[in-house]
Order: C-alpha cells, then sequence, then structure tokens
C-alpha cells in the first residue's frame, strides 16, 4: 500500500540496487526482442540479398534470433503440454490414444521430419521470411514438446489423493484447481523436462535453420545457418566463434531464467521436509528484491484470480474423476478412431507399396539393422566409460557440482561442429567411415548417461555407502554389490534418453561433409539425409517408418523391461 | 451457545440406510458399507470408531460429497447432498496443505473458491488464524512448520469458510502424543467456549480414549462390511479425565464392544475374526516380531497369561489398531483367546512363549499349517506338484474370487511373512514363485 505521508516514498525504494539491475534487464530483454524479430515480415528475397556471414561481429544479432527461436518453440511446447497433456490426463476416451500417440512422437526420428514440414509451413506463408520461421520454429517444437508433455501428465496423474479431497470439499472450480493444485503440483518435474529439452533442441537449431530441401535452400539469419555456412566453407575460425557463442548463450539463459525457476520452483515440491540442499539464484534474488518485479508478480496473480473469478463454475462438484461417458459414447468414439486409423494405413500403405519394391525394402531394414548395431555398440563402449566415471564424480559432492553443469552443456553441443575434425581425420588417414563417423552419433548424447549417473551415486543414501566402508566391501566387490545396483535405475534412464537421441543423430553423423568433402556411413540415417536432400518424399517416409518402427521395438523389448525390472529392485527410496 | 436452544436440537445431519460398494476386477461389488444410519444434531460431536477397513472414512467421504452412496440417502439440513456442499468442511489426517501456498494462502483458498471480496477474504481468513493459535505464522510455508502448526493450519483452513459441520478424519494420530493431547485440549476448549462457527462435528478416529476424551456419541464400526455395531451415549461432563474411573469403565467397555464375538448372522464365531471363511479370509500384515512379543508380554508378569486389552494398549503404547491385528492373529492360530476387552494365552501360547528358537518355530510352523486354511492351501499344493513349485499369479486369482486385488496381495503377503518365519514354504519375489526349497 502506498504510504501517503511520503509521497516520494515510492520512487526512493523503487531506487534500490536490485532495481536498477532489474530495469537494465528489462529494456535490454525488449531491446533484444526487438532486435531479434526485426525481418519477419520481409519476403523471402531480402534473405538471399542479405545472406548470412561467417563476420563475427554479426554473432550477437544471429544469437538473439536463434534464442528467441528457441524460447517461441519452449512456450509452443508449454502450450501444447498444458493442452494434451490435460487432456489425456482428465479424459479416459482420449487417455486410450493420445499417450500411445507421445509415445511414439517420443521416438519418431525428429529430424527426418523436417523437410515435410518446411514445406508446409512455407506454403502457409508463401514467398516470406515467416513461414521458413515457423518451420524452424516447429522443428525445434517437435524436439521440446513430448517429454515435456509426459512429463505432465504423470504428474497429473499423480496428484496427492488428500489434496484432489480438498480442492473439491473447497469447490475449487477446474480452472481454478489446474492453476492452484496441478500446475504447481507438476511444476518441478516440468521446469526439468524444458531444462533438458532447451539443451537437446540445440541440435535441431543447427539442423532448421538451415534447410534445403530439392532445390529450395533458405539459411535464416542464427547460429544454426552461422555453424551450416562455416561447415560449407571449412572456416575453423568461424566454428571457433560459434562455440564461443553458444557457451555465452546457453550461460546467460541458464543464469538469467532456468536458475531462478528452478530455486523457485523448488517451493513447489510436495516431499515437505526441508530439503538439506538449497538451491540459489542471483537472478531470482533480483525478482524477488526489486518493486519492479513484485508489481509484475502482482498482475500476473491478479490476472489469475480474475480468470478464476470468470471462469464457468459447474453447479455440482463431485470428486475428480477421469469421464466415463456410456457404453454408446465408447463404442462411437472407438469406430471413429478405428476409422481414422484404417484410413492413414490405407494412405500410408498407397504412398509406400505403390512405389516401394521388396528389394528397397529390404535394403532399408539392412541399413536400420546397420544403424541399430552402432547405436547399442555406442551405448555400452559411452557406458564402459561414463559409469565408472559418474559414480566416482558423484560420491564427491565438489566434483559433483563441477561436473554436472559441465555435462549439461556438453549435452547441448550439437554434432556437426566436430564434423571437420572427423572429415579429416578420415580422409588423411583413409579411414572406414562405417567405423569412424560412428563416434559423433554418441557426441552429444553420452552426457545424458555421465549425469544421470551421477545423480544417482550422489542420491546414494550416505548410510548404505559407510556400511559398506564398515564392512570393508571394496575392489570390484564394490562395484558389484554397491555402486553398479546403486545407480541402475538412474543409468537406465540416462542410456534410455541417449539411445533415443543417438538414432536422431545418425539422420546427421552418418553423412558428414567439411567444404565440398563428403564423408558417408552405410545407415539408415544417411539413407534419410540423402533422400531429405534429394527432396524424395517417398523415401524420406519410409526411411522415417523403417527408423520409427525399429525405435519402438527397440524401446519395447529391451529398454522398458530393463527400465521396470531396475526400478522394482534396485530403486533405494 | 452451548446451551442455546437450536443448537440443542436441529437436525444438522441425517443419513438413512446408506451401502457403498466398489466394483471387483472380476466384475463383482465389493461391500464396504452396509446399512449405516446415523444423525447429527446440533451441538454434538459424534464419533465414528473403528478400525482401518471398518468404512468409517468411506461414510466420510461420503458425508463430505466427495463420493456417492450405491443405495440409501444423505440429507444435509434436510437437503440431499450432492456433491461438496458449501456448509460442510473437512480437516485431514495428511493435513493436505498445499505446500507452495503460504498459511494465509492456503487458509484463504476456500473463500477464493467462494468468490468472495478481497478485503473480506483478507478479514476472515486472519481471524481464523487468530482463533486457530497461528498468529505470526502468516507468510510461513507448510515445510517449515511442525505437525502440529500444520494441522492447525487444517482447522484454520476448514473454519474459515463458516461451515455448520466440521467432519475430521482422524486429524491427530499423524501427530506426536503430546501434541496430539495439545490440540485435542485447545479444540475443546474452543468448542466449549463457542469460539467456532460451527454447530456440529464428526470424528472418524481409531483411538478408543480419544473418542470417550471427545465425542458426546460414539458409533462402534465393525469390519467386511463396514457397519455400526453399537453406539455409546457419553455423558460424561467436559472436561473430561483420562483417570476418572468412569472414563475408564467406557473406555473397557468400548474394548468389550470391539472384541466380542458375534455370530448373529450364522457364520462362526472363530471365522468372524477376520472377515471372510477358509481361504477366502483376509489377513492383516502383522510382523512376527509383534506376535512373539505380545506373546511373551502377556505370558510373563504382571500378566502371567491373561492381560487387559487397555492396559496392555497403553502400556505398549499400541494403537487399535496396531494391537488389534496382532491379538486377532495370535488367536486365529490358537495361541491366544480375545474376548471381553482381555487377551488369554492358551496352553500352546504359553508352551511358545518359553520355547527356544527352533522350537518356537517348529510350534508356529505346525500351528499355522493346521490353523490358517491359505498357509494349507498353499503347501499342500507345492506338495502335490513334482517340482515343488507354484506361481504367485495363481493363488492371487483364488483369492480374488473372494475378495479385492489390494486385500488379495495383501493377505497373500500376510501368509508369506508367516510361512517365512516358520520355514514353512520358501518365496522368491523376483520370480514371483512359490517353492519348498529353502533359498541358499
Amino acid at each position: 500500500m502506498v504510504n501517503r505521508a511520503e509521497p516520494f516514498a515510492f520512487v526512493r525504494d523503487l531506487a534500490t540496487r536490485w532495481d536498477l539491475i532489474a530495469i537494465v534487464v528489462v529494456i535490454g530483454l525488449l531491446t533484444f526482442l526487438a532486435e531479434a524479430s526485426r525481418g519477419l515480415l520481409e519476403p523471402l528475397a531480402k534473405l538471399s540479398a542479405a545472406p548470412v556471414s561467417l563476420d563475427p561481429i554479426n554473432l550477437p544479432f544471429y544469437a538473439a534470433r536463434t534464442t528467441l527461436r528457441m524460447f517461441a518453440a519452449l512456450a509452443l511446447s508449454l502450450l501444447f503440454t498444458f493442452t494434451y497433456a490435460t487432456w489425456a490426463a482428465k479424459s479416459a476416451r482420449a487417455e486410450k490414444l493420445l499417450v500411445p500417440v507421445l509415445d511414439i512422437l517420443q521416438s519418431v526420428p525428429i529430424l527426418g521430419f523436417i523437410s515435410i514440414t518446411v514445406v508446409f509451413f512455407m506454403s502457409l506463408v508463401p514467398g516470406r521470411v515467416l513461414g521458413a520461421e515457423f518451420a524452424a520454429i516447429f522443428a525445434i517444437f517437435t524436439s521440446q514438446a513430448w517429454n515435456m508433455a509426459f512429463s505432465f501428465y504423470q504428474s497429473l496423474r499423480t496428484v496427492p489423493h488428500e489434496l484432489e479431497d480438498c480442492a473439491a470439499s473447497f469447490r475449487l472450480t477446474p480452472w481454478m484447481r489446474f492453476w492452484r493444485l496441478e500446475v504447481p503440483f507438476a511444476m518441478p518435474a516440468l521446469l526439468w523436462n524444458m531444462m533438458m529439452s532447451m539443451s537437446g533442441s540445440w541440435f535441431f537449431v543447427v539442423a532448421s535453420e538451415s534447410i534445403s530441401v530439392g532445390h529450395t535452400n533458405i539459411a535464416l539469419p542464427g547460429v544454426g545457418s552461422y555453424i551450416a555456412l562455416a561447415i560449407q566453407q571449412g572456416s575453423l575460425r568461424a566454428i571457433g566463434w560459434a562455440i564461443a557463442t553458444m557457451f555465452i548463450v546457453i550461460l546467460l539463459y541458464d543464469q538469467l531464467i532456468f536458475r531462478p525457476l528452478v530455486v523457485w520452483g523448488d517451493r513447489f515440491r510436495f516431499d515437505q521436509e526441508q530439503g538439506g540442499h538449497v538451491p540459489e539464484s542471483w537472478a531470482l534474488t533480483m525478482l524477488q528484491r526489486s518493486r519492479l518485479m513484485s508489481a509484475l508478480r502482482a498482475l500476473f496473480d491478479a490476472v489469475i484470480r480474475w480468470t478464476s473469478r470468470k471462469a464457468p463454475r459447474p453447479e455440482l462438484l463431485l470428486a475428480p474423476t477421469a469421464t466415463r461417458g456410456g457404453r454408446g459414447g465408447d463404442l462411437l468414439w472407438f469406430s471413429l478412431l478405428l476409422l481414422l486409423l484404417a484410413f492413414a494405413v490405407w494412405r500410408i500403405a498407397r504412398m509406400l507399396i505403390g512405389e516401394t519394391t521388396w528389394h528397397e525394402a529390404a535394403h532399408v531394414s539392412g541399413l536400420a539393422a546397420l544403424t541399430m548395431l552402432r547405436v547399442l555398440v555406442l551405448i555400452g563402449l559411452a557406458s564402459l566409460v561414463w559409469v565408472p566415471i559418474g559414480i566416482w564424480v558423484g560420491l564427491r559432492p565438489r566434483a559433483t557440482q563441477i561436473v554436472q553443469p559441465a555435462a549439461q552443456f556438453l549435452a547441448a553441443f550439437p554434432a556437426n561442429l566436430l564434423f571437420p575434425v572427423a572429415v579429416f581425420g578420415i580422409v588423411t588417414w583413409k579411414l572406414n567411415p562405417d567405423v569412424w563417423l560412428s563416434p559423433l552419433m554418441i557426441l552429444g548424447t553420452q552426457w545424458y548417461i555421465l549425469f544421470n549417473v551421477i545423480a544417482g551415486a550422489a542420491a546414494m543414501p550416505t548410510e548404505l555407502r559407510y556400511a559398506a566402508q564398515n564392512l570393508g566391501v571394496s575392489g570390484p566387490l564394490w562395484w558389484r554389490k554397491v555402486a553398479l545396483p546403486g545407480v541402475l535405475p538412474y543409468y537406465v534412464t540416462g542410456a534410455i534418453t541417449a539411445s533415443g537421441g543417438s538414432w536422431n543423430a545418425a539422420i546427421v553423423a552418418e553423412l558428414a561433409s567439411w567444404r565440398n568433402v563428403q564423408v558417408k556411413a552405410h545407415g539408415l540415417g544417411a539413407y534419410i539425409a540423402e533422400a531429405t536432400t534429394a527432396g524424395d518424399f517417398h523415401r524420406i517416409i519410409l526411411g522415417i517408418a523403417t527408423m520409427s518402427l525399429f525405435v519402438v521395438a527397440v524401446n519395447r523389448a529391451f529398454w522398458r523391461p530393463l527400465y521396470y525390472f531396475a526400478e522394482r529392485k534396485y530403486r533405494l527410496s | 451457545m452451548n446451551t442455546a436452544p437450536d443448537r440443542m436440537t436441529a437436525q444438522l445431519l441425517s443419513v438413512q440406510g446408506v451401502c457403498k460398494s466398489f466394483p471387483k476386477p472380476d466384475g463383482g461389488e465389493l461391500l464396504v458399507l452396509d446399512r449405516v444410519n446415523l444423525t447429527l444434531v446440533a451441538g454434538q460431536i459424534v464419533g465414528l470408531l473403528g478400525r482401518s477397513g471398518s468404512g468409517k472414512s468411506t461414510l466420510l467421504r461420503l458425508i463430505a460429497g466427495l463420493a456417492e452412496p450405491s443405495a440409501g440417502t444423505l440429507a444435509f439440513r434436510g437437503l440431499p447432498i450432492a456433491g461438496c456442499a458449501s456448509g460442510i468442511a473437512m480437516v485431514f489426517q495428511s493435513f493436505a496443505l498445499f505446500p507452495w501456498l503460504t498459511v494465509f494462502e492456503n487458509v484463504a483458498l476456500g473463500l477464493e473458491a467462494q468468490r468472495m471480496a478481497k478485503a473480506a477474504i483478507r478479514k476472515r481468513s486472519l481471524a481464523a488464524i487468530d482463533l486457530i493459535g497461528l498468529d505470526g505464522f502468516e507468510s510461513a510455508y507448510p515445510r517449515e512448520l511442525s505437525g502440529g502448526m500444520r494441522q492447525r493450519v487444517g482447522f484454520a483452513r476448514a473454519l474459515v469458510v463458516h461451515p455448520d459441520i466440521l467432519l475430521m478424519d482422524e486429524p491427530f494420530s499423524a501427530l506426536d502424543v503430546l501434541t496430539a493431547e495439545t490440540l485435542r485440549t485447545d479444540f475443546l476448549d474452543l468448542w466449549a467456549e463457542g469460539q467456532m462457527p460451527i454447530k456440529g462435528v464428526i470424528l472418524v478416529t481409531h483411538n478408543i480414549e480419544e473418542a470417550v476424551l471427545m465425542c458426546d456419541r460414539i458409533l462402534v464400526f465393525g469390519s467386511n462390511p463396514g457397519r455400526i455395531l453399537g453406539e455409546i451415549d457419553v455423558t460424561l461432563p467436559q472436561p473430561r479425565k483420562r483417570l476418572d474411573p468412569t472414563f475408564r469403565e467406557l473406555v473397557e467397555r468400548i474394548y468389550v464392544e470391539m472384541t466380542s464375538r458375534r455370530s448373529g448372522d450364522g457364520r462362526s464365531a472363530r471365522a468372524e475374526r477376520f472377515p471372510g471363511s477358509g481361504i477366502g479370509s483376509v489377513l492383516p500384515r502383522v510382523s512376527s516380531n509383534l506376535l512373539a512379543g505380545l506373546v511373551e508380554t502377556v505370558a510373563a508378569p504382571p500378566f502371567n497369561g491373561t492381560a487387559d486389552l487397555p492396559k496392555i494398549a497403553s502400556d505398549l503404547q499400541m494403537e487399535i489398531d496396531e494391537l488389534f491385528p496382532v491379538a486377532e492373529t495370535l488367536q486365529m492360530m490358537r495361541f491366544a483367546e480375545v474376548e471381553g476387552g482381555d487377551i488369554r494365552l492358551t496352553p500352546e501360547g504359553v508352551a511358545f512363549a518359553n520355547a527356544q528358537i527352533d522350537e518356537r518355530k517348529h510350534i508356529f510352523a505346525r500351528h499355522l499349517l493346521n490353523y490358517v486354511p491359505l498357509a494349507a492351501h498353499i503347501r499342500r499344493v507345492l506338495d502335490e506338484r513334482a517340482s515343488h513349485a507354484a506361481r504367485k499369479s495363481r493363488f492371487i486369482d483364488e483369492l480374488e474370487d473372494f475378495m479385492g486385488e489390494n486385500h488379495a496381495e495383501q493377505t497373500l503377503r500376510a501368509v508369506i511373512s508367516l510361512a517365512r518365519y516358520a520355514e514353512a514354504f520358501a518365496y522368491d519375489d523376483a520370480n514371483e514363485m512359490f517353492s519348498l526349497e529353502n533359498p541358499v
């Protein structure tokens, strides 16, 4: 409340140290928005008139454009999460379809789709840069949304019973329930998944900003296009600049956005005990200490309150259960789904069967098997390296604090940046690309294994470690009976993520180029990449369909059983 | 206010012939509440006393409008209850506070849902917070508070909406003894002074002394299906003293009521101990340590073989929810007789108490296979098979003919635990297999 006796108190209070910083940050953000959205509505021809250049002076602008794309995609992902996952969690009928669809989307190689979506979005806004922007943002969105939606869906399904009862007995409207109960409850897991999504989507930034489908070549101003051009021209210096830029951008959004969010999200943890380690963030301190920001927060609260008042209020509020319609409704719904399914099968079959020979199908399956072999061998090798290191690090809190953020940064590192090394090495020593291109596939994904194992080792109860020490358990026995079982559930989670990511990366990694030299490995990734360059949609679809089938099959037959086994037997809770 | 005539006579709540059943996996129905009648008049605290599984919490959820009855009617101030009514508020066993809201925000939430003006919300929330003794804690988050303070928030949150009826679902059972007692006393003081904006209270509890301490009327619930066994009026003046002889007498009487054998509906007295009969009995999970411990305690002085249950409950600091399953498992295995609020060891029970560990296991195994039909059944199946092994799912399927999924799992787990102690047969959880081999 404003103190009337001191009319200038407001001004004086405003000028706290934190407010000065806050004003700079806010104006900086606005400038950034203005900079970044410059040229969105210009015709495509302007792009070729002012092509991407390797001059590092442009990099701040490129970085701004790229970051804006990533956050636009993140906002879309949030919107998708709040609608799709909520629908799946609230409607028993929708759930039966939506959850498996999400599961498949998670395992589909998104990189392969870019070519298809580009054509679609370009046709929406013909001749404008905006169309290409939409396509790029959509590609980034597809790399962010699924795990967020899954996390939110799972949270909605596990809202504690007594809180649901309490919300019902106070007759909260569904809208209020959503913002006051469900979203806060889901927040910590959702934030974590948003961070993972941001890291993972760098890979797609590089792939989606510089797109060539058949005869169409588009290079949107951004870090991704810069990298693509650097590779094309073979400029090591430019690659170095790109890496530095990425590092700064990741550092900035981590410090300015995600750390504050994580610290703030800590209050939403449901386990009510005081956590031992309370995360800190200077940016959050700023947000909390400055008047300006608290005014903004009050505004947000007011919006929630206002919409809560306006939201329709049902007459009767029974305990929330997934809506269950009558038998007739079910019948109608499922026959509709069946029809839709039949139609889709028919379309796919018409597309593929007409033009696919048995020979080609066998060939593609063979390539998929090759890629699968690569993925499995690489995951195995990466595990041999990173599991012991991860355990060692995880048991030492000091080392953990240094290594874990580093691993997170490295996970964001797009494989394209190492093309120069790979191509140069392979050409110089005449190495077999089938073997030596493979490491690129796991370059960005191996870190998931490392930081999950670190988390697992760090979460191991101290008493358990003391007990092992007390009994004199050491050497191989310690690894076999204490360390490895202790981190197994975490390891499996990391390995599943790494495996999924590696399939995707294959599309980039199996076909590497540097200047005009191209090195190619035999595999499904190279097949899809070549089909994309050629603009051959029928082969793209065949490739993607095959890869999806393989990924789903490997997940169902191998990873999922392993996951449940590890959860059941080795989860320390 | 206690003397105000309308508060003494007005009927707040009327529950008539209410049944509740849940669908079983095989398509049948599992009855958890059978023809329950209950009325609450203004100015009364009514206790629903019973063990877990007696349907008392289910009844509370029905009254709160959180679930619908399968049959019967519930009326609040003469109108049928459909959904959550605004005149009924609830206090939860686990507090059910929103961890991301401060004390003030938690309390204000119910008023916000009523779309009250901001100033009025503030005024009433602060008043409720004051009343319940939480001044100064308005901006604290629940995780910063002790259990007792958290439950005070739970009370303030329920009272702030000015309900006519306050429903309390074991509100003190998650607290330590001292805190619980303080909270009970504070609540009774506020109630006696008429300071709370409520007209009647329904208290669910499994603590006999708590019921006698707080309630004007106690409904004793029995299990499977949940039903009212008896009704006891408590006319002792408040404040009540636990050591008062009439208080003790009443506690004793309720113990007798809750342990008495009933054979009214044709089933044998012994089968009545645990719902169902033969291999279809639902068994509670009881640690063999507790079984042996209780036998030893009853065998030793000062009890020398016969103990008063209220006495032993307070000696061992056990609630009836913990004590009764142990006592009744001993009864099922014929190590003890439970009747009239007493537990009396059988000669075999005495022998068990005096035996050494190997001998004990011997006696235990013999009794297990003789008197627990499910254990005998599993052993017989394993003996008959050449492989001496059987899947868990086989027995689960059999049990689910008699009981719900959860009870089947619980019963099988209970038998596994007893059989392991008796070394009657082995169970490998990783493969979900029963066998006769002793695992290495």
